[in-house]
């Protein structure tokens, strides 16, 4: 359980070095992810499965899916300060994300192949629900509060321009 | 070295490399991605403390740091959208004559 807990977060300190020296915002992006889905398997063999999840389905999933969907809105390309037009590169970039995306997968396999339920003690997802909705039940509704004032934020901040404005 | 003391380093390594990559990078995109670097840090080493004690609270903090990481992004891309459409750019240093 030790070695899987070292190479993986050696995969998450690599994958976020490459991610904060990339050029181009979209690799940054699929390095962060590779990140995060090291650290999802760090939580995993540290004995916090809800943790781990989450991990996966809210910050891997939707989180980076918005910085995608705002990559997309913006056309990077045009003031020209993006290097590169796109084709006939090399396969560089694609072999270290290749490799330590292998390194992840290798590791999953073999926790699902050879070592079912080890590691420390587990924190189980019934503990942290009962006390989500126990002592932290303020927090859970300020928190939706805040989730509440993100989105009106949000809309806010993404509306079109008025035409009459003056800006 | 436990799983516990690797997670510690990661976690500090992760921080330090989200603060310089806010810190160095002008191109705004990633330096909220570098914030969530860090915030991502911070969550490890919540989920690290309640698995050390064997306690739930940490991943609860960890809940509550995933909520407002996920407010902030959509906060902080909204006002990345106005700079490109103000300034036609990222750069961070475009930002740098505002007023009022």
């Amino acid at each position: 359980m030790n070695a899987i807990a070292w190479i993986s977060g050696a995969v998450a300190v690599l994958a976020t070095l490459l991610a904060v020296t990339r050029r181009r915002a979209i690799h940054c992006l699929l390095y962060l992810i590779l990140s995060l889905l090291a650290v999802a398997v760090l939580f995993s063999t540290l004995g916090a499965p809800l943790a781990a999840a989450l991990e996966v389905i809210v910050y891997a999933g939707a989180i980076m899916v918005l910085f995608l969907f705002a990559l997309m809105l913006l056309d990077l390309r045009a003031p020209g300060q993006e290097e590169g037009a796109g084709g006939g590169r090399s396969l560089v970039p694609w072999l270290g994300a290749g490799i330590l995306g292998a390194v992840l997968l290798a590791e999953m396999l073999y926790v699902l192949l050879r070592a079912p339920g080890g590691g420390p003690a587990q924190v189980a997802p019934a503990e942290v629900g009962a006390a989500l909705f126990g002592p932290y039940l303020l927090a859970v509704e300020l928190a939706s509060f805040l989730l509440l004032v993100g989105l009106v934020g949000a809309f806010h901040l993404g509306r079109p321009e008025p035409k009459g404005e003056s800006r | 070295m436990s799983a516990l003391a690797v997670g510690l380093v990661t976690a500090g390594t992760l921080f330090v490399l989200g603060l310089a990559g806010v810190l160095v990078r002008r191109n705004t995109l990633i330096m909220l991605l570098s914030i969530e670097v860090m915030l991502n840090a911070a969550g490890l080493v919540f989920v690290l403390a309640g698995s050390r004690w064997g306690q739930p609270d940490g991943q609860v903090m960890f809940l509550l740091i995933l909520a407002l990481a996920a407010s902030e992004v959509s906060v902080g891309l909204g006002l990345l959208l106005q700079l490109h459409r103000r300034t036609g750019s990222l750069d961070a240093d475009r930002a740098s004559r505002l007023k009022g």
